[in-house]
């Protein structure tokens, strides 16, 4: 019998080496997974609440429809099937069957529908839903989004933390949904793990939710976000194990020293769908210089894009030529990207009519800097400007309402920038060119006041092509369009990173980041 | 009775001092631009013209600053600290649940500080010239001019990643299970990185004037005449110089008050010391008004009484005092 056993085993053994070749090994079960939040999260319901804190931990607690992998194709999450109809007006989404809430209520399709309304009506990202007219409910598991136009956009808008299903039962009692009671303290999800405890400053912690619709998961027993404000603290802590991972670290030099260290991987895959940009902001909208695109190319001419990328960055973050992410499908790298070129710069800026002086300047600008980790790259327009005759006075506005209000009203001649693409063009990404959006007091609206009529068609148009590939072609045009009028100069990603010892097994690196379920994440040790 | 009369004196103080501090500060948080909508919205990645209007007028925030003010001033004296737009709780429930991290962080550095310094002070001013002294002072240079977060790296780089001894973040480990005891250590180990860094700072001021103040009294004729009766030179410093050379060194202490507070909001950022320095740092971030309001109000409580028992404590040691107002 022994002797059968161990042969067996032996087989067995055998052929989980085989498989293994193809196939990760066994999914450990249990244990406690100990990461971080960089910020306090204002609560845990992303339905009302956008940004990555809440994110994080919200994709944790609520189930969307849809999930996505690194490639971009939407597979399969709370809904197990959908199809759009033929006109691209309606989506329909088959939900999973037995999928039940941490209460132990039903998720039905009454609770889809809750959840777009609360969305649409409280996020505030109004270009995921807004054209969803109504939800109809036909039975328990099936939900229909009627829209007022096709919106592919939607695919994307129904995954992670930017369409949890929330529970009608609770969120549905006529309190304001941005300040319900339930948003921070018990909340009640559908996602992979339960809530434990939100102590702002401190931590959250999440368990395993044992009745999760997918049968055998999640892997882990707990999750522990540490709230850790310090970016040299979060790294020490992974240096000395105290931390499993951490996400979107952009502190380059932290970076730098983690990677150096063996028990832990340093990684800026899985940001593609968040698509955070770094950009020079010109106000195109106010008489003077920089109203002429010739004068913003000049300006994009003389900046050297390869040092911000290689002295700045230390090499950490990605070229970016254009407003889209260059991880995405929809990138278009075939535009100019303004290789530093100081002849053509003076040229373009005589054309434009601003000769140097007899001091060699041309004319004055500022730049606003807001957040304190764009100083460098502000010090370093300065000093690049100053070479093709540009004079610029940097000014630093490290409060953020500060900023902000200086740079929402207008009032401002540059200024760097990070914004994020959410995902699809169409919430992230129209937002900044759109002449319709240009809102005073709205930070992140266009607000360099730029106006091409042929980009708000485009916009348009690709914002309601169904087919993949013409919409991939209009989303072309508009990226070389926006390349040669130059409204703002994008120059790098934001050089987020995961950061993960080696005992975690399947780390985020999808396109949502941290955002994205962890019921496959395992711990295991070497 | 004339003790109750400086009391009441200065409970009178300190309330139009108070009054004084929130008008101030309500004003000057009014004079920036920008408000907690604009914070609201960045935290959104982005929001709409007419969310954020909703928003201000939900929070009367559409209101000229003059009506605020009043609301303001006209809740507080009803104790009440008003509703922090950020946390979305009551400020002084926010302010209370951080209070305890924060007086266990400061005044264990207070006192980590005066006990060391006090130590110091003392060997220091047996040789003034001798190779401890300097050393002392060196040190003690170094902790006062050294930026505290930077302080407070260095001992993390030092004392969490090249010899972990403590951790590198909170006050508690969550994943220890069990009662008081465990816990009260979690806490106490997670306690002596931040004391070190807070109390860094601090060591410096109290050895130097210890030190000052005991070469001072170790000159005076008491003390020739303590070592003439043949009192051991270890009495003598002890009981006859030391008691003298405190006061100036407590007064020192409870004038430092402020500065610990404020030291406390970097050690808390850089350790992740869940206090009211936290606190202050998110809310100022978030342009979080009540909150930062309710804190600026508790700080100055907190170094009033400070100052109020270093009072106290100096008529304890130093009997001269008791006689003045």
């Amino acid at each position: 019998m022994t002797t059968f056993l161990k042969a067996l085993a032996r087989s067995v053994a055998a052929a989980a080496l085989l498989v293994g070749a193809a196939h990760a090994d066994e999914p450990v079960k249990g244990g406690t997974l100990i990461t971080t939040l960089p910020q306090t999260p204002r609560h845990l319901n992303p339905a009302v609440q956008s940004g990555i804190v809440t994110g994080a931990p919200g994709a944790q607690l609520f189930a969307a429809p849809l999930r996505y992998d690194e490639d971009w194709t939407p597979q399969p999450y709370l809904a197990e099937s959908w199809a759009w109809s033929d006109d691209g007006l309606s989506m329909t989404l088959n939900l999973v069957k037995d999928a039940r809430f941490h209460d132990g209520e039903p998720i039905t399709s009454e609770d889809v529908a809750f959840s777009v309304e609360t969305i649409k009506a409280n996020h505030p990202f109004k270009t995921m839903f807004g054209v969803v007219d109504s939800v109809e409910t036909p039975d328990e598991h099936t939900a229909v989004l009627k829209l007022s136009q096709p919106h592919p956009a939607l695919l994307l808008a129904m995954s992670s933390q930017l369409m949890p299903i929330i529970p009608k039962h609770i969120y549905g009692d006529g309190q304001d949904p941005k300040s319900h009671p339930r948003n921070g303290q018990d909340v009640v999800g559908s996602g992979p793990f339960k809530f434990v405890e939100f102590t702002p400053d401190q931590q959250v912690i999440l368990e395993r939710n044992d009745d999760f619709f997918i049968e055998g998961r999640p892997y882990l027993d707990r999750i522990v976000y540490r709230i850790i404000k310090d970016a040299a603290a979060r790294s020490i802590g992974m240096e000395n194990g105290e931390l499993h991972m951490t996400t979107f670290e952009n502190t380059v030099r932290n970076i730098k020293r983690m990677s150096e260290n063996d028990s832990i991987t340093v990684t800026d895959e899985g940001y593609a769908a968040i698509g955070p940009i770094n950009w020079l902001a010109f106000n195109t909208g106010q008489d003077g210089p920089l109203a002429d695109k010739r004068v913003r190319q000049a300006i994009a001419y003389a900046v050297d894009k390869e040092f911000i990328l290689n002295a700045i960055m230390l090499g950490l973050s990605q070229d970016a030529k254009t407003g889209i992410h260059p991880g995405s499908p929809l990138y278009y790298e075939g535009v100019n990207g303004y290789d530093l070129d100081l002849d053509k710069a003076n040229a373009l800026l005589d054309e434009a009519g601003y000769p140097k002086d007899a001091n060699g300047t041309r004319f004055a600008l500022t730049i606003d800097h807001g957040n304190p980790t764009t100083k460098p790259q502000a010090e370093f327009t300065k000093a690049s400007l100053a070479k093709v005759g540009i004079d610029v006075t940097v000014n630093s506005f490290v409060d953020f309402p500060t900023w902000a209000s200086k740079i929402s009203n207008h009032d401002f001649d540059m200024t760097w920038d990070t914004v994020f693409n959410w995902g699809d063009p169409v919430i992230g990404v129209h937002r900044t060119y759109d002449s319709q959006n240009i809102k005073e007091g709205v930070i992140w609206s266009n607000t360099q006041q730029y106006t091409n009529p042929k980009i708000d068609e485009l916009m348009n148009a690709a914002g309601q092509e169904i087919d993949p590939e013409k919409r991939a072609a209009l989303y072309r045009e508009f990226q070389e369009i926006l390349a040669e009028d130059l409204p703002v100069y994008w120059t790098n990603t934001l050089p987020y990173h995961t950061v993960y010892s080696n005992k975690v097994r399947n780390p985020p690196l999808g396109i949502w980041a941290s955002s994205s379920p962890y019921d496959l994440v395992y711990l295991k040790e070497e | 009775m004339a003790f109750l009369k400086v009391l009441a004196q200065r409970i009178g103080y300190a309330v139009v001092l108070l009054i004084a501090v929130l008008v101030l500060n309500f004003t000057m948080i009014n004079l920036a631009p920008g408000d907690v909508v604009d914070t609201i919205a960045a935290d959104m990645g982005g929001a709409n013209a007419e969310l954020m209007a909703q928003i201000r007028a939900e929070y009367g925030l559409d209101q000229p600053v003059i009506v605020q003010l009043g609301r303001y001033i006209g809740r507080v004296l009803q104790f009440d600290l008003g509703y922090s737009y950020f946390y979305n709780r009551p400020v002084t429930e926010l302010i209370f649940e951080r209070l305890p991290a924060t007086l266990l962080l400061v005044f264990s550095a207070q006192i980590f500080a005066l006990v060391l310094g006090i130590l110091l002070g003392v060997f220091a001013a047996q040789k003034p010239n001798g190779l401890f002294s300097h050393i002392v002072t060196l040190f003690a240079l170094f902790g006062y001019a050294a930026p505290v977060f930077w302080t407070g790296i260095l001992l993390l780089i030092a004392f969490s990643l090249k010899i972990p001894l403590f951790p590198v973040a909170g006050m508690r480990d969550v994943t220890i299970e069990g009662g008081f005891f465990p816990q009260a250590l979690s806490i106490a180990h997670h306690l002596v990185l931040p004391m070190l860094t807070l109390g860094s700072i601090f060591i410096a001021l109290y050895s130097r004037l210890c030190r000052a103040s005991m070469l001072e009294v170790l000159g005076s004729d008491y003390v020739r005449t303590a070592k003439a009766k043949g009192l051991r030179p270890r009495d003598v410093v002890m009981k006859h110089a030391l008691k003298n050379a405190l006061p100036p060194v407590v007064t020192l202490a409870g004038l430092q008050f402020s500065a610990v507070i404020s030291g406390a909001v970097l050690v808390e950022t850089v350790f992740s010391w869940p206090g009211l320095g936290q606190l202050a740092l998110t809310s100022i971030l978030a342009r979080d008004t009540p909150t930062i309001l309710g804190i600026l109000f508790f700080s100055a409580l907190v170094v009033i009484v400070g100052n109020l028992l270093t009072d106290f404590v100096l008529r304890m040691i130093d009997p001269r005092v008791r006689g003045r107002g």
